[in-house]
């Protein structure tokens, strides 16, 4: 698992984790328990060009659909197969197992630290 | 990612101005998350939807379903006035026996359905759903008006705790405190009177000396039992009963309540049924005793018929995943050509199942069981069977 205080965030309780040009991306522990139990995921093939700020997938639970944006422009390297066919890994292990996408990118927006985003879930 | 709506966290509702459940305290210490529910804060959920789900189906589940509302009629003429102001034959039902009915408006539309209990034979409670309480409660007053009753909102005054699923009645009959209400009052009657209980009948009891009603009803298609009693007892009852039952009893919030009426074909006030709906169109036509005596408010039009091409409720059953929910879309093809013949009313992943199930207002013409029909999920059209509910039928 990834430690949340070393990750980036966005307003959309999303996390990015940065290597390279590579951003791996999940949804918060907070998003996770708003939505409840994950029942479905449906994400971007590997080579779907993204932008910043549209939905490229969807995280349904048992009650709502949660709507996932890209955080970043650039291109899809891999989706996670495991969450398609274990969705309860988001709600289990958010920031590990449960990641959604990793996107190339050459240019990463300005995103939120983990204090800031602490501050707007009000934790 | 958009979290759901409506669910805050114990922390961001304890400044909203909502009514309580007598069990909050008890929820909170449990850590539950709440949803606002027709102006209650109520549990969502405590940990997981579909555990509790499971739990259900499995073993059992503990419901708060305190903010429902309880509507109590006392009097001579108590079964004369239910008749006239629902449209079931109320009269007719014996003291200890429960009915399903509905309160018809003028036009037929449904302005609520009910559980009405005869409790005694000049006594009777209607419990009504949160959402309508206060109207259910006006019009039972207004509609007994020349009746020789007394029609009092007991709402404030009855929690509501309900017990369901398979080990509902082990852990019922071990928990320690209850019994019938009367002479004698050990154990041993209320373990005899709970085996001679039937599915929609209630009898009084005691819990550690105190009235509680106890019912054999539920909401989740699985046996099970309602108890009602005053709200100051609640936390204790709702605490003894966790105790016996141990990891036999789970506490389940409304969000897994939810599924399991889906489930089991059950429908839900605000999604199936609306002022907009006269019950034939949601299959309950049985519900309306056109053939009782007298004259009962909606009868006219009811007897006045409907338009033959008005909607009709049918249960959808799909594969995959990908469920369709309320409010979406129903078509007859999956090209954009093809005519919209309905709506979703309520749809999920069936826990149980494993595959999506809905309930929807479809037209007449595609509405026998069978017929192949096309969900809008958001830009993309899922291939549905029509079926005929429940979903869930548990084993006899």
């Amino acid at each position: 698992m990834t430690e949340p205080s070393e990750l980036q965030y966005t307003e959309e309780h999303e996390w990015v984790d940065v290597d390279g040009d590579v951003a791996t991306i999940g949804i918060t522990d907070y998003a996770a328990e708003k939505l409840g139990d994950v029942v479905y995921v449906d994400l971007p093939a590997a080579g779907t060009t993204v932008t910043e700020g549209t939905v490229v997938g969807e995280i349904e639970s048992t009650k709502s659909v949660g709507e996932l944006f890209a955080p970043v422009n650039g291109e899809v390297v891999e989706a996670n197969q495991s969450v398609v066919d274990s969705p309860e890994l988001v709600n289990s292990d958010p920031f590990g197992a449960g990641w959604l996408l990793k996107v190339r990118t050459s240019s990463l927006p300005k995103l939120l630290t983990h204090d800031e985003y602490r501050a707007l879930v009000g934790e | 990612m958009t979290p759901e709506p409506g669910t805050t966290t114990p922390e961001a509702s304890a400044a909203a101005v909502e009514r309580l459940s007598p069990l909050d305290a008890v929820h909170r210490a449990a850590g539950a998350s709440f949803t606002d529910f027709a102006g209650w804060q109520m549990p969502v959920r405590y940990s997981s939807d579909l555990a509790e789900h499971h739990a259900v189906r499995t073993t059992s589940g503990l419901f708060d379903l305190s903010h429902m509302g309880e509507i109590v009629l006392i009097g001579p003429e108590a079964a004369a006035a239910l008749d006239y102001a629902l449209a079931g034959k109320l009269s007719a039902i014996e003291v200890g026996q429960a009915k399903y009915s509905l309160l018809l408006a003028e036009d037929g539309g449904i302005i609520d359905d009910l559980v009405v209990y005869r409790t005694g034979d000049d006594r009777y409670m209607v419990v009504a759903n949160a959402s309508n309480a206060g109207v259910v409660a006006d019009e039972l007053r207004s509609r007994a008006d020349g009746f020789d009753t007394i029609v009092s909102d007991e709402s404030d005054d009855v929690a509501l705790i309900a017990l369901q699923g398979p080990d509902a009645r082990a852990v019922l009959v071990e928990t320690p405190g209850f019994g019938v209400d009367g002479p004698g009052n050990d154990a041993d009657d209320f373990d005899a009177a709970i085996d001679a209980l039937k599915y929609y009948r209630a009898f009084p009891a005691t819990f550690e000396g105190e009235p509680v009603l106890v019912a054999r009803t539920g909401y989740t298609g699985e046996d099970g039992f309602e108890l009602y009693l005053a709200p100051h007892r609640a936390a204790r009852l709702w605490e003894a009963l966790r105790e016996t039952g141990g990891s036999r009893v789970v506490p389940c919030g409304l969000a897994s309540r939810d599924t399991l009426r889906l489930e089991a074909g059950m429908p839900l006030y605000g999604n199936e049924l609306s002022r907009d709906i006269r019950p034939a169109q949601a299959g309950l036509g049985r519900v309306v005793a056109l053939a009782k005596d007298g004259d009962f408010v909606g009868r006219a039009a009811i007897e006045a018929g409907q338009s033959a091409d008005a909607p009709v409720l049918v249960g959808l059953a799909a594969e995959g995943r990908r469920a369709a929910r309320a409010h979406y879309d129903v078509y007859d093809g999956d090209g954009a050509d093809a005519a919209k013949v309905g709506v979703i009313t309520s749809g999920a992943l069936s826990p149980t199942l494993g595959h999506p199930v809905a309930m929807a207002y479809v037209s007449p013409e595609v509405s026998e069981v069978g017929r192949e029909l096309f969900l809008d999920v958001r830009g993309t059209r899922i291939a549905a069977s029509v079926v005929k509910p429940p979903f869930y039928k548990r084993d006899a």
